[in-house]
């Protein structure tokens, strides 16, 4: 990447960027701005009097259990989101690397979930554990296993963790695919010629170098299970039974839009901003390190 | 291949065929349904995995609306697909026009302040819609823009994304070119033109895929900004759908949920090259 700037122009380049400027002044730092502003003011009951109450709901909001635990509630939902879903797309893209015969298909039927929105994972998921027609929830109960996602917080969890992760493999499965295709064959032949078995192969040559792959998939991953996810949730079961799986973008959606809490809300979207800001400067440390790599 | 182990390679076409059959097993049981009147539906234990003669049916009731066997009166899916197609469309289209012509900007002149730009435009990659929903909210209702295509669409085109991904492709752009434009007198504007857009052609096609299927698939930022039913998109009506309050038409959940589901397949599978190049290049 060289600096360059061949053209000159007094307003030329402001006409250019004009648009763009514009449209993020607007709907993106005015209301950055505000969040930050209304997380430091505290409305009274009957939306009267709006007072400067400084850091009070960032205090009342780490002193609140249930926001703790939907912190806890969010990280468990992301860490099973991230650990299932690239450890199928990995064991997909591992099989799909080693056929020769109908590779594309297998491709083209694995890579379109991508398009499905995440309220239509949800709804498709939804079906297959709904009572009494639920061909899952039906097999389920004849292996004695009774299915109520409605009453019991783990079967809840459960049912949105999948609709998650199938939306997403498709995803992860591209990434892996395309890392494993760029490492060499010849590292492989070699390890073969040697007599290293597949499995060992996979393990100490594959697996290490995809590492680059794996990380940066990871970090999409939990952004995707913060924040992409909410869709499933609403559609499933609305942060039920109970808070169970209320992650932390359904609670800011809840406390500001149902229970107009604007001052929380603001307080929690603050501190969302701070988690998505950590995760893009991990990121970014890892595209750094790859530049090297 | 790099020795014959005819065991593993049936373990993978084996991995494969499984993992293809949980991806379309949920879809196909929906299909099923879509096909199934409302009482086969609930009657059911479980959902037959065969296809019932309800198919004309439900989709008609589900893309024009109308009175259910229930006597429920049911909205058109059809004006909200229009919707649906026509804010994708605009958040797609929108985004690359801006984002080409800053991208021009930032790497083809020289210009005051040019850092702090730079700088603005890039932190908007890092907070999306959802996590400043309220503020965005409120501005957009202060503007007057709630239950209009535009306060559906603006605030989803800004971030920088694709401004990104045009700034890395214009920077591996010759200087040669530039050069070579300039001498033979082309002005900033005619080199955009005629040199610079014609090259991106397959970077626009490939954002144009993703920024589509983005766009279609919104959910919370439509919750919030639309209440007349004229500007919802189709996911609202699938919500909408599922939150009856007594009775589910399922049938109607499930045709719903196939009309949403075609379009962007459909874009994704035709669109196969440019959509694995969009994928790949934006998280450059």
């Amino acid at each position: 990447m060289q600096p360059r700037s061949p053209f000159r122009s007094a307003w030329l380049p402001w006409a250019l960027i004009a648009p763009q400027m514009g449209v993020i002044l607007v709907f993106f730092f005015w209301p950055a701005g505000q969040a930050l502003y209304q997380s430091v003011l505290q409305q009274d009951a009957f939306g009267g009097a709006v007072e400067f109450v400084g850091l009070e709901n960032f205090r009342r909001l780490f002193a609140d259990a249930s926001y703790l635990e939907s912190f806890q509630t969010t990280a468990l939902f992301s860490a099973l989101v991230a650990g299932l879903g690239l450890g199928l797309a990995l064991l997909l893209a591992v099989a799909a690397n080693r056929v020769v015969r109908g590779a594309l298909l297998y491709k083209t039927l694995l890579i379109w979930p991508y398009a499905v929105a995440p309220v239509v994972a949800g709804v498709l998921w939804l079906m297959l554990f709904a009572s009494p027609y639920g061909v899952i929830a039906y097999l389920l109960r004849l292996m004695g296993l009774p299915w109520d996602h409605v009453l019991n917080g783990h079967h809840a969890m459960a049912l949105v963790v999948m609709a998650a992760v199938w939306k997403q493999i498709s995803y992860n499965f591209l990434f892996f695919l395309a890392g494993l295709q760029a490492i060499p064959r010849s590292l492989i032949e070699a390890a073969a010629i040697d007599g290293a078995s597949p499995w060992r192969r996979f393990w100490t040559i594959v697996f290490p170098l995809l590492s680059p792959t794996t990380f940066f998939l990871l970090v999409v991953n939990m952004v995707y299970a913060f924040f992409d996810t909410f869709a499933i949730v609403d559609a499933t079961t609305h942060g039920g039974p109970g808070k169970d799986t209320a992650i932390l973008v359904y609670k800011v959606y809840y406390d500001g839009f149902k229970a107009m809490d604007m001052g929380g809300s603001a307080a929690q979207s603050v501190v969302l901003m701070g988690v998505v800001i950590a995760l893009t400067v991990l990121q970014f440390k890892w595209v750094e390190k790859r530049v090297h790599y | 291949m790099i020795e014959n182990r005819p065991l593993l390679r049936w373990a993978s076409h084996l991995v494969l065929i499984l993992g293809v059959g949980i991806i379309f097993f949920p879809i196909y049981l929906t299909f099923i349904g879509s096909t199934q009147s409302a009482e086969q539906i609930l009657g059911s234990h479980p959902l037959s995995l065969m296809p019932g003669g309800h198919f004309i049916d439900s989709y008609r009731l589900a893309l024009f609306g109308g009175k259910t066997t229930a006597g429920a009166s049911v909205g058109a899916a059809a004006p909200m697909l229009l919707v649906s197609l026509g804010s994708a469309l605009i958040i797609a289209v929108g985004k690359i026009a801006i984002s080409l012509l800053s991208a021009f900007a930032i790497v083809f002149f020289r210009f005051p302040f040019k850092k702090a730009v730079f700088w603005m435009v890039f932190i908007t990659l890092m907070l999306p819609v959802e996590v400043r929903i309220g503020p965005t909210y409120e501005v957009v209702s202060q503007l007057h823009l709630l239950n209009s295509m535009a306060g559906l669409t603006i605030p989803l085109i800004a971030s920088a994304t694709a401004t990104f991904l045009f700034r890395q492709f214009f920077l591996t752009v010759p200087n040669e070119l530039v050069e070579a434009a300039r001498m033979d007198g082309a002005g900033p504007m005619r080199f955009f033109k005629d040199v610079l857009l014609p090259l991106s052609g397959t970077s626009i096609a490939a954002l144009f895929v993703i920024q589509f299927i983005y766009g279609w698939n919104q959910y919370l930022w439509p919750l919030l900004v639309t209440t007349d039913e004229s500007m919802y998109p189709i996911v609202m009506g699938i919500k909408r759908l599922i939150s009856g309050e007594v009775y589910v038409e399922w049938n109607l959940v499930m045709a719903t949920t196939i009309l949403a589901m075609l379009p962007p397949a459909l874009v994704v599978v035709l669109m196969q090259k440019w959509f694995v190049k969009g994928l790949v290049d934006a998280e450059k």
